[in-house]
Protein backbone atom coordinates (compact mmCIF):
# COMPACT_ATOMS: atom_id res chain seq x y z
CA UNK A 1 0.00 0.00 0.00
CA UNK A 2 1.37 3.08 -0.85
CA UNK A 3 1.65 6.22 1.85
CA UNK A 4 0.31 8.85 -0.83
CA UNK A 5 -3.16 9.20 -1.83
CA UNK A 6 -4.23 9.77 -5.66
CA UNK A 7 -4.31 13.59 -4.95
CA UNK A 8 -0.71 13.98 -5.57
CA UNK A 9 -0.13 17.07 -8.17
CA UNK A 10 3.06 18.11 -8.16
CA UNK A 11 5.02 14.80 -7.40
CA UNK A 12 7.37 14.93 -4.90
CA UNK A 13 11.11 13.20 -5.11
CA UNK A 14 10.95 9.93 -3.26
CA UNK A 15 13.68 11.41 -0.91
CA UNK A 16 11.26 13.94 -0.42
CA UNK A 17 8.48 11.95 0.37
CA UNK A 18 10.41 10.04 2.78
CA UNK A 19 11.34 13.56 4.40
CA UNK A 20 8.28 14.60 4.44
CA UNK A 21 6.75 11.38 6.50
CA UNK A 22 10.38 11.43 8.71
CA UNK A 23 9.65 14.86 10.11
CA UNK A 24 5.61 14.52 10.52
CA UNK A 25 6.81 11.21 12.46
CA UNK A 26 9.21 12.61 14.37
CA UNK A 27 6.52 15.16 15.95
CA UNK A 28 3.82 13.25 15.95
CA UNK A 29 6.12 11.13 18.45
CA UNK A 30 6.97 14.52 20.39
CA UNK A 31 3.23 14.86 20.69
CA UNK A 32 2.70 11.44 22.62
CA UNK A 33 5.70 10.90 24.83
CA UNK A 34 3.91 12.27 27.59
CA UNK A 35 0.77 9.79 26.29
CA UNK A 36 2.93 6.90 26.31
CA UNK A 37 4.75 7.43 29.91
CA UNK A 38 1.72 7.87 30.85
CA UNK A 39 0.14 4.68 30.07
CA UNK A 40 3.11 2.82 31.21
CA UNK A 41 3.47 4.22 34.37
CA UNK A 42 0.04 4.20 35.25
CA UNK A 43 0.33 -0.23 34.83
CA UNK A 44 3.94 -0.19 36.28
CA UNK A 45 4.23 -1.88 39.47
CA UNK A 46 5.25 0.30 42.35
CA UNK A 47 9.04 -1.01 42.59
CA UNK A 48 9.35 0.02 38.64
CA UNK A 49 8.74 3.55 39.27
CA UNK A 50 11.86 3.77 41.18
CA UNK A 51 14.10 1.79 38.83
CA UNK A 52 17.33 4.25 37.66
CA UNK A 53 17.27 5.09 35.35
CA UNK A 54 13.35 5.27 34.41
CA UNK A 55 12.17 3.20 31.73
CA UNK A 56 9.88 4.86 29.55
CA UNK A 57 8.04 1.39 28.48
CA UNK A 58 6.40 -1.15 31.76
CA UNK A 59 7.85 -4.83 32.41
CA UNK A 60 5.29 -6.31 34.40
CA UNK A 61 2.36 -4.55 34.15
CA UNK A 62 -0.11 -4.50 37.26
CA UNK A 63 -3.53 -3.18 37.81
CA UNK A 64 -2.40 -2.12 41.38
CA UNK A 65 -2.53 1.67 40.60
CA UNK A 66 -5.76 1.54 39.43
CA UNK A 67 -6.67 -0.27 43.18
CA UNK A 68 -4.83 2.57 44.80
CA UNK A 69 -6.86 5.27 43.49
CA UNK A 70 -9.30 4.50 46.11
CA UNK A 71 -7.26 3.91 48.99
CA UNK A 72 -5.56 7.38 48.52
CA UNK A 73 -8.95 9.22 47.73
CA UNK A 74 -10.23 7.41 50.75
CA UNK A 75 -7.94 9.03 53.34
CA UNK A 76 -9.62 12.48 52.15
CA UNK A 77 -12.72 11.10 52.43
CA UNK A 78 -14.13 11.61 48.95
CA UNK A 79 -14.38 8.26 47.03
CA UNK A 80 -13.32 8.40 42.96
CA UNK A 81 -16.48 8.02 42.40
CA UNK A 82 -17.65 11.03 43.49
CA UNK A 83 -15.44 13.00 41.45
CA UNK A 84 -16.51 11.36 38.75
CA UNK A 85 -20.18 11.46 38.85
CA UNK A 86 -19.44 14.88 39.26
CA UNK A 87 -17.35 15.48 36.05
CA UNK A 88 -20.03 13.28 34.48
CA UNK A 89 -23.17 15.77 35.69
CA UNK A 90 -20.87 19.00 34.80
CA UNK A 91 -20.05 17.71 31.13
CA UNK A 92 -22.97 15.55 30.48
CA UNK A 93 -25.26 18.88 31.54
CA UNK A 94 -23.01 21.07 29.88
CA UNK A 95 -22.65 19.40 26.25
CA UNK A 96 -26.70 19.17 25.79
CA UNK A 97 -26.82 22.56 26.33
CA UNK A 98 -24.41 23.48 24.23
CA UNK A 99 -25.39 22.00 21.29
CA UNK A 100 -29.08 23.09 22.06
CA UNK A 101 -28.71 26.74 22.51
CA UNK A 102 -25.80 26.85 19.82
CA UNK A 103 -28.21 25.34 17.07
CA UNK A 104 -31.53 27.01 18.36
CA UNK A 105 -29.09 30.87 17.67
CA UNK A 106 -26.95 29.74 15.01
CA UNK A 107 -29.94 28.26 13.11
CA UNK A 108 -31.81 32.06 13.32
CA UNK A 109 -28.70 34.16 12.58
CA UNK A 110 -28.07 32.06 9.79
CA UNK A 111 -31.11 31.56 7.80
CA UNK A 112 -33.41 34.83 9.04
CA UNK A 113 -33.34 38.40 8.35
CA UNK A 114 -34.52 40.53 11.20
CA UNK A 115 -33.37 43.67 13.10
CA UNK A 116 -29.94 43.11 15.32
CA UNK A 117 -28.78 40.18 13.44
CA UNK A 118 -25.54 41.53 12.25
CA UNK A 119 -24.91 43.52 15.86
CA UNK A 120 -25.22 39.69 17.14
CA UNK A 121 -23.25 37.81 14.32
CA UNK A 122 -20.82 40.94 14.71
CA UNK A 123 -20.41 40.65 18.47
CA UNK A 124 -19.91 36.58 18.61
CA UNK A 125 -17.05 36.65 16.06
CA UNK A 126 -15.52 39.24 18.13
CA UNK A 127 -15.96 37.38 21.15
CA UNK A 128 -13.80 34.80 19.64
CA UNK A 129 -10.57 37.41 20.03
CA UNK A 130 -10.39 36.86 23.67
CA UNK A 131 -10.29 33.90 26.20
CA UNK A 132 -12.06 32.99 29.75
CA UNK A 133 -9.86 34.41 31.32
CA UNK A 134 -10.37 37.80 30.54
CA UNK A 135 -13.79 37.64 32.15
CA UNK A 136 -12.84 35.32 35.01
CA UNK A 137 -12.97 37.92 37.89
CA UNK A 138 -16.12 39.67 36.58
CA UNK A 139 -17.52 36.11 36.37
CA UNK A 140 -16.77 35.32 40.19
CA UNK A 141 -18.58 38.49 40.98
CA UNK A 142 -21.33 37.85 38.84
CA UNK A 143 -21.52 33.92 40.14
CA UNK A 144 -20.85 35.51 43.47
CA UNK A 145 -24.15 38.10 42.97
CA UNK A 146 -26.38 35.45 41.22
CA UNK A 147 -25.78 32.85 44.40
CA UNK A 148 -23.85 30.07 42.00
CA UNK A 149 -21.03 30.29 43.37
CA UNK A 150 -19.48 26.88 44.58
CA UNK A 151 -22.30 24.84 42.87
CA UNK A 152 -22.41 23.33 39.73
CA UNK A 153 -23.79 25.59 37.84
CA UNK A 154 -20.87 27.58 37.58
CA UNK A 155 -19.02 25.51 35.17
CA UNK A 156 -22.68 24.72 33.07
CA UNK A 157 -24.01 28.01 32.58
CA UNK A 158 -21.02 29.71 30.85
CA UNK A 159 -20.53 26.51 28.87
CA UNK A 160 -24.05 27.22 27.41
CA UNK A 161 -22.93 30.30 25.95
CA UNK A 162 -19.75 29.35 24.40
CA UNK A 163 -19.12 31.51 21.53
CA UNK A 164 -17.22 29.15 19.32
CA UNK A 165 -19.76 26.48 19.51
CA UNK A 166 -22.28 29.14 18.01
CA UNK A 167 -19.74 30.38 15.26
CA UNK A 168 -18.87 26.72 14.24
CA UNK A 169 -22.62 25.74 14.37
CA UNK A 170 -23.77 29.17 12.69
CA UNK A 171 -21.12 28.76 10.08
CA UNK A 172 -21.77 25.22 9.47
CA UNK A 173 -25.32 25.90 8.78
CA UNK A 174 -24.78 28.95 6.47
CA UNK A 175 -22.72 26.19 3.86
CA UNK A 176 -24.69 23.25 4.48
CA UNK A 177 -28.29 23.58 5.11
CA UNK A 178 -29.82 24.88 1.60
CA UNK A 179 -32.48 27.75 1.40
CA UNK A 180 -34.80 25.73 -0.78
CA UNK A 181 -35.09 23.15 1.60
CA UNK A 182 -36.45 25.22 4.35
CA UNK A 183 -38.68 26.95 1.76
CA UNK A 184 -40.20 23.51 0.93
CA UNK A 185 -40.73 23.18 4.40
CA UNK A 186 -42.70 26.41 4.76
CA UNK A 187 -44.80 25.30 1.68
CA UNK A 188 -45.54 22.34 3.75
CA UNK A 189 -47.27 24.16 6.66
CA UNK A 190 -43.41 23.30 9.31
CA UNK A 191 -43.72 26.14 12.03
CA UNK A 192 -39.82 27.41 12.70
CA UNK A 193 -39.46 24.78 15.66
CA UNK A 194 -40.13 21.85 13.22
CA UNK A 195 -38.03 22.89 10.61
CA UNK A 196 -34.98 23.38 13.66
CA UNK A 197 -36.05 19.83 14.73
CA UNK A 198 -36.81 17.95 11.52
CA UNK A 199 -34.54 19.60 8.74
CA UNK A 200 -31.62 21.66 9.79
CA UNK A 201 -30.69 19.16 12.70
CA UNK A 202 -30.05 16.32 10.70
CA UNK A 203 -28.45 18.16 8.25
CA UNK A 204 -26.25 19.40 10.67
CA UNK A 205 -25.25 16.39 12.64
CA UNK A 206 -21.87 16.83 11.69
CA UNK A 207 -21.52 20.45 13.79
CA UNK A 208 -23.44 19.86 16.45
CA UNK A 209 -21.07 15.77 16.83
CA UNK A 210 -18.10 18.44 17.01
CA UNK A 211 -19.68 20.92 19.25
CA UNK A 212 -19.70 17.87 21.36
CA UNK A 213 -16.39 16.90 20.99
CA UNK A 214 -15.17 20.22 21.83
CA UNK A 215 -17.45 20.74 24.74
CA UNK A 216 -17.14 17.31 26.16
CA UNK A 217 -12.95 17.91 25.66
CA UNK A 218 -12.98 21.20 27.46
CA UNK A 219 -15.54 20.23 30.49
CA UNK A 220 -14.51 17.03 31.51
CA UNK A 221 -10.96 18.40 31.87
CA UNK A 222 -12.52 21.46 34.01
CA UNK A 223 -10.96 21.40 37.45
CA UNK A 224 -13.44 24.20 38.97
CA UNK A 225 -10.49 25.90 40.30
CA UNK A 226 -11.52 28.77 41.98
CA UNK A 227 -15.05 28.78 41.57
CA UNK A 228 -16.44 25.51 43.46
CA UNK A 229 -14.32 25.50 46.67
CA UNK A 230 -16.22 22.35 48.48
CA UNK A 231 -13.80 19.31 47.73
CA UNK A 232 -17.67 17.03 47.39
CA UNK A 233 -18.51 19.13 44.47
CA UNK A 234 -14.99 18.80 42.63
CA UNK A 235 -14.46 17.09 39.22
CA UNK A 236 -12.14 14.39 38.61
CA UNK A 237 -8.61 16.44 36.97
CA UNK A 238 -8.95 18.30 40.59
CA UNK A 239 -8.21 15.08 42.34
CA UNK A 240 -5.51 14.08 39.37
CA UNK A 241 -3.85 17.69 40.60
CA UNK A 242 -3.93 16.68 44.03
CA UNK A 243 -2.11 13.21 43.29
CA UNK A 244 0.51 15.19 40.82
CA UNK A 245 1.69 17.10 43.52
CA UNK A 246 2.59 13.85 45.46
CA UNK A 247 5.27 13.71 42.82
CA UNK A 248 7.42 10.52 41.69
CA UNK A 249 6.25 8.44 44.70
CA UNK A 250 2.26 8.77 43.06
CA UNK A 251 3.29 9.19 40.18
CA UNK A 252 1.72 5.62 39.24
CA UNK A 253 -1.56 6.45 40.67
CA UNK A 254 -2.12 9.80 39.53
CA UNK A 255 -0.98 8.48 35.88
CA UNK A 256 -3.74 5.98 36.66
CA UNK A 257 -5.78 8.76 37.02
CA UNK A 258 -5.10 10.51 33.75
CA UNK A 259 -5.52 7.70 31.83
CA UNK A 260 -9.44 8.13 33.09
CA UNK A 261 -9.02 11.72 32.32
CA UNK A 262 -7.76 11.45 28.71
CA UNK A 263 -9.37 8.05 27.27
CA UNK A 264 -12.98 9.45 26.93
CA UNK A 265 -11.75 12.45 24.94
CA UNK A 266 -9.36 10.86 22.85
CA UNK A 267 -11.99 8.07 21.94
CA UNK A 268 -14.95 10.07 21.21
CA UNK A 269 -12.40 12.30 18.83
CA UNK A 270 -11.12 9.07 17.11
CA UNK A 271 -14.70 7.99 16.23
CA UNK A 272 -15.86 11.35 15.07
CA UNK A 273 -13.19 12.70 13.75
CA UNK A 274 -14.04 12.67 9.81
CA UNK A 275 -17.17 15.00 11.40
CA UNK A 276 -15.04 16.82 13.02
CA UNK A 277 -13.17 18.08 9.79
CA UNK A 278 -16.04 18.11 7.72
CA UNK A 279 -17.31 21.14 10.46
CA UNK A 280 -13.87 23.09 10.22
CA UNK A 281 -14.48 23.12 6.97
CA UNK A 282 -16.88 25.94 6.85
CA UNK A 283 -14.67 27.66 10.02
CA UNK A 284 -13.31 30.24 8.17
CA UNK A 285 -13.84 33.79 8.18
CA UNK A 286 -14.66 36.57 6.04
CA UNK A 287 -12.83 39.34 7.45
CA UNK B 1 -37.98 58.69 12.04
CA UNK B 2 -40.97 57.83 13.62
CA UNK B 3 -42.05 55.73 11.17
CA UNK B 4 -38.37 53.98 10.92
CA UNK B 5 -39.10 53.10 14.53
CA UNK B 6 -42.50 51.69 13.81
CA UNK B 7 -41.20 49.53 11.04
CA UNK B 8 -38.23 48.30 12.74
CA UNK B 9 -41.27 47.59 15.94
CA UNK B 10 -43.30 45.93 12.87
CA UNK B 11 -40.51 44.09 11.71
CA UNK B 12 -39.65 42.57 15.51
CA UNK B 13 -42.89 41.30 15.92
CA UNK B 14 -43.02 39.74 12.79
CA UNK B 15 -40.18 38.39 13.53
CA UNK B 16 -40.78 37.50 17.46
CA UNK B 17 -39.97 33.62 16.96
CA UNK B 18 -36.86 34.32 15.84
CA UNK B 19 -35.89 36.08 19.12
CA UNK B 20 -37.33 33.24 21.13
CA UNK B 21 -34.90 31.10 19.46
CA UNK B 22 -31.92 33.54 20.49
CA UNK B 23 -32.97 34.23 23.93
CA UNK B 24 -31.38 31.36 25.73
CA UNK B 25 -28.17 31.40 24.10
CA UNK B 26 -28.31 35.40 24.41
CA UNK B 27 -29.01 36.01 27.90
CA UNK B 28 -26.67 34.07 29.17
CA UNK B 29 -24.45 35.12 26.64
CA UNK B 30 -24.32 38.69 27.88
CA UNK B 31 -24.39 37.24 31.53
CA UNK B 32 -21.28 35.98 30.83
CA UNK B 33 -19.65 37.61 28.17
CA UNK B 34 -20.68 40.76 27.48
CA UNK B 35 -21.22 42.45 30.92
CA UNK B 36 -17.97 40.89 32.51
CA UNK B 37 -16.15 42.91 29.67
CA UNK B 38 -17.89 45.79 30.32
CA UNK B 39 -18.13 45.34 34.28
CA UNK B 40 -14.35 44.73 34.15
CA UNK B 41 -13.77 48.24 32.60
CA UNK B 42 -15.98 49.72 34.94
CA UNK B 43 -14.46 47.79 38.50
CA UNK B 44 -11.18 48.87 37.29
CA UNK B 45 -11.44 52.20 38.03
CA UNK B 46 -12.38 51.52 41.39
CA UNK B 47 -11.32 49.92 44.98
CA UNK B 48 -13.16 46.66 45.29
CA UNK B 49 -12.73 43.90 48.08
CA UNK B 50 -16.26 42.11 47.16
CA UNK B 51 -17.01 42.22 50.82
CA UNK B 52 -17.59 46.39 50.39
CA UNK B 53 -19.21 48.32 47.82
CA UNK B 54 -16.52 49.42 45.50
CA UNK B 55 -15.11 53.24 45.73
CA UNK B 56 -14.22 55.15 42.75
CA UNK B 57 -10.37 55.66 42.38
CA UNK B 58 -10.09 56.82 38.84
CA UNK B 59 -7.26 55.91 37.00
CA UNK B 60 -4.72 54.65 40.35
CA UNK B 61 -5.05 50.80 39.21
CA UNK B 62 -3.48 51.37 36.03
CA UNK B 63 -0.77 54.10 37.43
CA UNK B 64 -0.36 51.19 40.26
CA UNK B 65 0.02 49.03 37.31
CA UNK B 66 2.51 50.68 35.35
CA UNK B 67 4.77 52.80 37.65
CA UNK B 68 4.86 50.86 40.77
CA UNK B 69 4.08 46.97 40.21
CA UNK B 70 7.63 45.51 39.30
CA UNK B 71 5.92 42.49 39.40
CA UNK B 72 3.66 43.13 36.75
CA UNK B 73 6.02 44.51 34.44
CA UNK B 74 7.51 41.42 34.74
CA UNK B 75 4.38 39.55 33.90
CA UNK B 76 3.96 41.96 31.34
CA UNK B 77 6.95 41.26 29.52
CA UNK B 78 6.91 37.64 30.32
CA UNK B 79 3.04 37.26 28.58
CA UNK B 80 4.39 39.28 25.40
CA UNK B 81 7.75 37.12 25.10
CA UNK B 82 5.37 33.65 25.18
CA UNK B 83 3.06 35.08 23.00
CA UNK B 84 5.40 36.38 20.75
CA UNK B 85 7.14 32.93 20.15
CA UNK B 86 3.89 30.78 20.90
CA UNK B 87 1.26 32.55 18.46
CA UNK B 88 3.50 33.01 15.15
CA UNK B 89 4.87 28.56 16.21
CA UNK B 90 1.92 27.23 16.81
CA UNK B 91 0.21 29.32 14.33
CA UNK B 92 2.68 28.39 11.28
CA UNK B 93 3.59 24.62 12.88
CA UNK B 94 0.06 24.22 12.53
CA UNK B 95 -0.40 25.63 8.85
CA UNK B 96 3.02 23.68 7.80
CA UNK B 97 2.49 20.17 9.47
CA UNK B 98 -1.84 20.76 8.26
CA UNK B 99 -0.27 21.08 4.41
CA UNK B 100 2.84 18.01 4.70
CA UNK B 101 -0.47 16.07 5.81
CA UNK B 102 -2.97 16.59 2.75
CA UNK B 103 -1.02 13.97 0.52
CA UNK B 104 -0.78 11.10 2.69
CA UNK B 105 -3.53 8.58 2.39
CA UNK B 106 -6.56 8.90 4.31
CA UNK B 107 -5.40 5.83 7.08
CA UNK B 108 -2.09 7.33 7.76
CA UNK B 109 -3.40 10.69 7.64
CA UNK B 110 -6.23 9.86 10.35
CA UNK B 111 -3.77 8.19 12.75
CA UNK B 112 -1.16 11.31 12.55
CA UNK B 113 -3.91 14.04 13.00
CA UNK B 114 -4.99 12.12 16.13
CA UNK B 115 -1.53 11.81 17.80
CA UNK B 116 -0.63 15.64 16.55
CA UNK B 117 -3.88 16.78 18.11
CA UNK B 118 -3.67 14.15 21.22
CA UNK B 119 -2.06 16.99 23.61
CA UNK B 120 -5.34 19.54 22.78
CA UNK B 121 -7.57 16.53 23.64
CA UNK B 122 -6.25 16.03 26.85
CA UNK B 123 -6.24 18.99 28.59
CA UNK B 124 -4.51 18.35 31.63
CA UNK B 125 -2.09 16.10 30.50
CA UNK B 126 0.33 18.53 31.11
CA UNK B 127 0.99 18.23 34.09
CA UNK B 128 3.14 14.67 33.25
CA UNK B 129 5.57 17.16 31.86
CA UNK B 130 6.42 17.81 35.57
CA UNK B 131 7.52 14.36 36.19
CA UNK B 132 9.26 14.79 32.86
CA UNK B 133 11.04 18.00 33.86
CA UNK B 134 11.61 16.85 37.62
CA UNK B 135 14.12 18.32 39.26
CA UNK B 136 16.37 15.14 40.58
CA UNK B 137 17.77 12.22 38.84
CA UNK B 138 14.53 10.69 38.71
CA UNK B 139 12.97 13.19 36.69
CA UNK B 140 12.58 11.47 33.47
CA UNK B 141 14.79 14.06 31.10
CA UNK B 142 17.62 14.49 33.96
CA UNK B 143 18.14 10.72 34.00
CA UNK B 144 18.57 10.39 30.05
CA UNK B 145 20.86 12.58 30.09
CA UNK B 146 22.50 11.37 33.45
CA UNK B 147 22.24 8.19 31.51
CA UNK B 148 23.79 9.22 28.26
CA UNK B 149 26.72 11.06 29.89
CA UNK B 150 25.54 14.69 28.63
CA UNK B 151 25.00 16.36 32.03
CA UNK B 152 26.70 14.98 35.42
CA UNK B 153 24.33 16.85 38.09
CA UNK B 154 20.90 16.95 37.39
CA UNK B 155 19.13 20.18 36.32
CA UNK B 156 16.56 21.93 38.21
CA UNK B 157 14.34 22.47 34.93
CA UNK B 158 11.64 24.24 36.46
CA UNK B 159 13.25 26.47 39.46
CA UNK B 160 16.48 27.18 37.55
CA UNK B 161 15.34 30.68 35.41
CA UNK B 162 17.76 29.91 32.98
CA UNK B 163 15.50 27.04 32.05
CA UNK B 164 11.95 27.80 33.00
CA UNK B 165 11.02 30.05 30.14
CA UNK B 166 12.24 27.38 27.79
CA UNK B 167 10.35 24.49 29.51
CA UNK B 168 7.19 26.41 29.56
CA UNK B 169 7.27 27.48 25.75
CA UNK B 170 7.92 23.52 25.05
CA UNK B 171 4.72 22.39 27.00
CA UNK B 172 2.81 24.95 25.21
CA UNK B 173 3.59 24.62 22.10
CA UNK B 174 3.14 21.19 22.50
CA UNK B 175 -0.52 21.99 23.43
CA UNK B 176 -0.78 24.43 20.21
CA UNK B 177 -1.82 22.20 17.31
CA UNK B 178 -5.59 23.17 18.66
CA UNK B 179 -8.54 24.39 16.50
CA UNK B 180 -6.78 25.70 14.16
CA UNK B 181 -4.75 22.92 13.23
CA UNK B 182 -7.99 21.26 12.37
CA UNK B 183 -9.55 24.17 10.55
CA UNK B 184 -6.34 23.83 8.20
CA UNK B 185 -6.41 20.37 7.68
CA UNK B 186 -10.18 20.53 6.81
CA UNK B 187 -9.23 23.44 4.30
CA UNK B 188 -6.65 22.15 2.81
CA UNK B 189 -8.71 19.47 2.09
CA UNK B 190 -11.33 21.70 0.47
CA UNK B 191 -8.84 22.86 -2.00
CA UNK B 192 -11.17 22.69 -5.63
CA UNK B 193 -8.52 20.80 -7.66
CA UNK B 194 -9.85 22.46 -10.71
CA UNK B 195 -8.47 25.49 -9.46
CA UNK B 196 -4.63 23.88 -9.26
CA UNK B 197 -5.32 22.87 -12.26
CA UNK B 198 -6.05 26.15 -13.65
CA UNK B 199 -2.98 27.07 -11.65
CA UNK B 200 -0.54 24.74 -13.56
CA UNK B 201 -1.97 26.21 -16.78
CA UNK B 202 -1.47 29.77 -15.81
CA UNK B 203 2.35 28.78 -15.24
CA UNK B 204 2.47 27.66 -11.93
CA UNK B 205 5.82 25.67 -11.61
CA UNK B 206 6.50 24.24 -8.38
CA UNK B 207 4.82 23.03 -5.27
CA UNK B 208 6.14 26.45 -3.92
CA UNK B 209 4.54 28.90 -6.13
CA UNK B 210 1.23 26.71 -5.65
CA UNK B 211 0.93 27.39 -2.39
CA UNK B 212 2.20 31.18 -2.54
CA UNK B 213 -0.55 31.62 -4.85
CA UNK B 214 -3.26 29.03 -5.37
CA UNK B 215 -3.49 27.25 -1.73
CA UNK B 216 -2.82 29.75 0.39
CA UNK B 217 -5.05 32.83 -1.29
CA UNK B 218 -8.53 30.27 -1.27
CA UNK B 219 -7.60 29.47 2.87
CA UNK B 220 -7.60 33.07 4.05
CA UNK B 221 -10.45 32.21 5.27
CA UNK B 222 -9.14 29.60 7.64
CA UNK B 223 -6.12 31.78 8.52
CA UNK B 224 -7.87 34.46 9.57
CA UNK B 225 -9.95 31.64 12.06
CA UNK B 226 -6.92 30.01 13.33
CA UNK B 227 -4.58 33.26 13.79
CA UNK B 228 -7.40 34.25 16.33
CA UNK B 229 -7.21 30.90 17.64
CA UNK B 230 -3.76 30.67 18.09
CA UNK B 231 -3.20 34.59 19.37
CA UNK B 232 -5.90 33.86 22.07
CA UNK B 233 -4.36 31.08 23.16
CA UNK B 234 -0.67 32.63 23.13
CA UNK B 235 -1.63 35.05 25.24
CA UNK B 236 -3.60 32.60 27.98
CA UNK B 237 -0.38 31.13 28.94
CA UNK B 238 -0.54 30.66 32.87
CA UNK B 239 -1.58 27.22 33.88
CA UNK B 240 1.57 25.74 32.40
CA UNK B 241 3.97 27.91 34.43
CA UNK B 242 1.63 27.46 37.61
CA UNK B 243 1.65 23.96 37.29
CA UNK B 244 5.39 23.21 36.78
CA UNK B 245 7.18 26.02 37.90
CA UNK B 246 4.69 26.50 40.99
CA UNK B 247 3.17 29.84 41.67
CA UNK B 248 4.84 32.22 41.79
CA UNK B 249 7.59 30.90 40.23
CA UNK B 250 11.14 31.27 41.52
CA UNK B 251 11.86 34.86 40.40
CA UNK B 252 8.82 35.26 39.03
CA UNK B 253 10.60 34.08 35.87
CA UNK B 254 7.59 33.00 33.73
CA UNK B 255 5.05 34.90 35.68
CA UNK B 256 2.34 35.99 33.44
CA UNK B 257 -0.24 38.10 33.47
CA UNK B 258 -2.76 35.97 33.94
CA UNK B 259 -0.96 34.56 37.23
CA UNK B 260 -0.46 37.90 38.49
CA UNK B 261 -4.29 38.55 37.61
CA UNK B 262 -5.40 35.07 39.63
CA UNK B 263 -3.26 36.32 42.35
CA UNK B 264 -4.13 39.88 43.02
CA UNK B 265 -8.08 38.61 42.08
CA UNK B 266 -8.15 35.73 43.81
CA UNK B 267 -6.00 35.54 46.34
CA UNK B 268 -6.34 38.95 47.98
CA UNK B 269 -9.51 39.84 46.72
CA UNK B 270 -8.02 43.06 45.28
CA UNK B 271 -11.18 43.01 42.55
CA UNK B 272 -10.80 46.53 41.01
CA UNK B 273 -6.97 45.73 40.95
CA UNK B 274 -7.40 42.52 38.98
CA UNK B 275 -10.52 44.18 36.27
CA UNK B 276 -7.81 46.44 35.75
CA UNK B 277 -5.41 43.80 34.74
CA UNK B 278 -8.37 42.25 32.80
CA UNK B 279 -8.69 44.95 30.33
CA UNK B 280 -5.27 45.62 29.84
CA UNK B 281 -5.46 41.78 28.84
CA UNK B 282 -8.59 42.33 27.10
CA UNK B 283 -6.80 45.18 24.71
CA UNK B 284 -3.75 42.99 24.36
CA UNK B 285 -5.56 40.26 23.03
CA UNK B 286 -7.92 41.94 20.80
CA UNK B 287 -4.96 44.29 18.90
CA UNK B 288 -3.13 41.68 17.86
CA UNK B 289 -6.25 39.59 16.71
CA UNK B 290 -6.96 43.56 14.34
CA UNK B 291 -3.26 43.73 13.68
CA UNK B 292 -2.30 40.42 12.40
CA UNK B 293 -6.02 40.80 10.27
CA UNK B 294 -4.58 43.44 8.81
CA UNK B 295 -1.33 41.52 7.81
CA UNK B 296 -3.20 38.36 6.80
CA UNK B 297 -5.60 40.40 4.21
CA UNK B 298 -2.28 40.23 2.09
CA UNK B 299 -0.98 37.46 2.09
CA UNK B 300 -1.01 35.90 -1.51
CA UNK B 301 -2.09 39.25 -3.10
Amino acid sequence: MSVLSDRSRFARSTFGNILNFLVLLLVAAFMVIPMIYTISNAFKPFNELFIFPPRLLVMNPTFDNFLGINSILRQSWIPLTRYVLNSVVVTGVGVLGQIIFASLAGFVLSKEIFPGRDFLNKIVVFSLMFSGNVTAIPNYIIFTKLGIINTHLSLILPAFCNSLGLFLMKQFIDQMVPESLLEAARIDGAGEFRIYLNVVMPLCKPAWLTLLIFSFQSLWSTAGGTYIYDEQLRTLPSALTTMIYGGIARAGVSAAVALLLVIPPTLTFILSQSNVLQTMASSGMKE
Amino acid sequence: MRVKVFHVLQQIHKKKVCYLFLAPFFTLFFLFTVLPVLSAMGLSLTYYNVFELPVFIGLENYIRLFFYDDIFIKAFLNTLTMAMVIGPVGFLASFILAWMLTELNRGIRTALVVMLYAPSISGNLFLVWSLIFHGDAHGYLNSILLNMGFIEQPIQWTTNTRYMMGVVILVSLWMSLGTSFLSFIAGLQGIDLNQIEAGLIDGVRNRWQELWYIILPSMKPQLLFGSVMSITSAFSVGAVGAALCGEPSVDYAVHTIINHLNDHGFTRYEMGYACAISTILFFMMVTSNKLIHKVLRKVGT
